[in-house]
């Protein structure tokens, strides 16, 4: 399991209800479904991965979170998780209302477009960086709102979201993210994991 | 071929309080079953028929000697693996296949009940086959699943028997019949009771079959089991073994050929009064009434996994209906997931050989059977 869903299922309790938004092949929730004891939902869009969800013996719902997560009551999780996701979104900002809604704990992972190779690539290319976490081109990718994890630092800051815990990651390397070092880590990380609260 | 009197039956002598208010009691309900049934009691699938379905699942119907009408998707190594699971199926109540229905015979009066048969309800239909389990001393049952009326009675069961089965698969189906629905069973019922030989019902007692109306209420049906797409991908505007047009009221085209044979095929299996009391049952049919408008406390209780399976060129059962079963599922707080097939088939999807649908009931039913 790559590192960035070994951070997420350390935030995550034992024996806890969990929606992951985006859920893929459902990797992240087997892990949780069958280490930690979580009660796991599904939601994702591509049809090939709600089958190896269902083979996993997963609970999945197809669907896309900006039409599909009204569906879901209000707190039916304490945790919700969406990995790599927002910036796929029309509206980020209605999605994350949405994830507050839903669950007391919202785990938000942030492809980072502050990181120095996106940098590097813009400054002296001048094309739109290609990247490991960003590997489409301009005209075909599904990311129509990238941010840095600075931008959405300072998002919840403003929007008064609490950051609970802030985590960037670099390669296999993690640390914590705080206002003090926010310009160094949105340099220096590739992704960046949030656990934010209403 | 065997004769009906010879279909499997059981006699429920335990009386039935129908919603209509009537009580029945000493009824048979006739069943067919695949697979075999484990020590341990916990691999048996019921499975509820659609509208003109019948117990004859799988392999060839011994009736009609056609293949079971989901032969391609129950059966050894089929995604319902009958090497590992009891497949269960019953005629429900008012129907034509043994069960009791309207063409059975009145023993007070000693002629066909025809229309003084007592109205069912999809209610009525799931209680009656509730009397499996107990035949078959099966305390919960793996799994429970149909299609259309079928997943009707998928829902109806779980609300009633929040705790006797372990996973539900409704497919293509509704909480609630709409308005569109009830008005296409209208004009089915309609077509019945304007052919001539229909005699209020009481056709059987005086040797007369309104076939003919019984044939339009199939072929009004049939058209919306299929979709636009479809229909015009199979049969387009081509002509019935000619090359020109007929200038009469023939059939020229090889859609009317093929929905005149439907309708001549029908009623050689099935009852014109059973097919108004089923598809009455179905229009009756409103889980969100029965539970005062919150269809979400229909499953308050269980603890059964749902799987709901829809298809994109339903019309008849579209998506958005099954969707609002997973919200109130959802609403719960019930264990459910959800899969939309694509497929241009139409409602009929459920029934073909979809082969995503096949492989969504394989994974479902496989990855939670322990």
């Amino acid at each position: 399991m790559k590192k960035e869903f070994q951070i997420i299922s350390e935030l995550i309790k034992n024996n806890t209800r969990v929606l992951d938004v985006g859920c893929g092949d459902g990797t992240l929730m087997k892990f949780l479904k069958d280490e930690k004891n979580v009660d796991t939902r599904g939601l994702e869009i591509s049809k090939n991965n709600v089958q190896s969800c269902i083979s996993k013996g997963l609970s999945i719902i197809e669907g896309n979170a900006e039409k599909d997560l009204h569906q879901f009551p209000d707190l039916a999780f304490d945790y919700v998780v969406l990995s790599q996701t927002l910036q796929a979104f029309y509206n980020p900002e209605k999605v994350i209302d949405d994830l507050l809604r839903v669950a007391n704990n919202a785990i938000v992972t942030i492809p980072n477009f502050g990181y120095w190779k996106v940098r590097v690539h813009l400054f002296l290319k001048g094309t739109m960086p290609i990247t490991e976490a960003l590997p489409n081109e301009w005209h075909n990718t599904p990311n129509i709102h990238m941010c840095s994890i600075k931008d959405f630092f300072n998002f919840c800051l403003k929007k008064k979201i609490e950051l609970y815990q802030s985590i960037a990651l670099n390669g296999e390397k993690k640390s914590k993210i705080n206002k003090r070092n926010i310009n160094i880590k949105n340099f220096s990380s590739e992704l960046g994991i949030f656990l934010i609260k209403k | 071929m065997i004769a009906k009197e010879n279909i499997k039956k059981i006699i429920v002598n335990k009386p039935l309080k129908l919603d209509c208010g009537k009580t029945i009691c000493d009824y048979p309900l006739a069943y067919e079953t695949y697979g075999k049934l484990n020590e341990k009691k916990d691999n048996a699938i019921l499975t509820f028929h659609a509208l003109t379905g019948d117990q004859f699942v799988s392999g060839t119907n011994p009736i009609t000697n056609k293949p079971g009408w989901w032969s391609h998707l129950v059966g050894p190594s089929k995604a319902i693996d009958t090497n590992k699971f009891f497949v269960i199926c019953a005629n429900v109540i008012g129907g034509c296949m043994g069960s009791f229905g309207p063409s059975n015979i009145n023993s007070k009066t000693n002629k066909v009940y025809g229309t003084n048969f007592p109205v069912i309800t999809i209610n009525d239909m799931v209680n009656a086959q509730y009397n499996l389990l107990e035949f078959f001393k099966i305390e919960k049952l793996y799994s429970v699943l149909g299609g259309s009326m079928g997943g009707m009675q998928v829902l109806q069961f779980v609300a009633n028997f929040p705790d006797k089965t372990k996973t539900a698969i409704p497919i293509a189906c509704a909480a609630s019949h709409s308005a569109q629905n009830i008005a296409f069973n209208e004009l089915g019922r309609q077509s019945i009771m304007a052919d001539s030989n229909w005699k209020e019902g009481n056709y059987s007692n005086l040797n007369l079959s309104p076939d003919k109306g019984l044939a339009v209420a199939r072929m009004a049906a049939h058209i919306t089991y299929l979709s636009k797409k479809g229909l015009q991908e199979k049969f387009g505007r081509n002509l019935q073994e000619k090359d020109d047009l007929n200038f009469s009221f023939d059939a020229d085209f090889q859609i009317e050929s093929y929905l005149r044979y439907q309708g001549s095929i029908f009623v050689d299996r099935f009852d014109a009064n059973s097919y108004l009391y089923i598809t009455r049952a179905m229009d009756y049919f409103d889980l969100i009434k029965q539970f005062k408008g919150n269809l979400s406390k229909a499953f308050e209780k269980t603890k059964t996994k749902f799987f709901i399976i829809s298809f994109t060129s339903d019309w008849l059962y579209p998506t958005s209906e099954n969707k609002e079963i997973v919200i109130a599922l959802n609403s719960a707080g019930a264990n459910v997931g959800f899969i939309e097939i694509t497929s241009d088939k139409g409602h009929d999807s459920f029934l073909l050989n979809v082969p995503e649908f096949l492989k969504t009931v394989n994974n479902f039913l496989e990855s939670n059977y322990k």
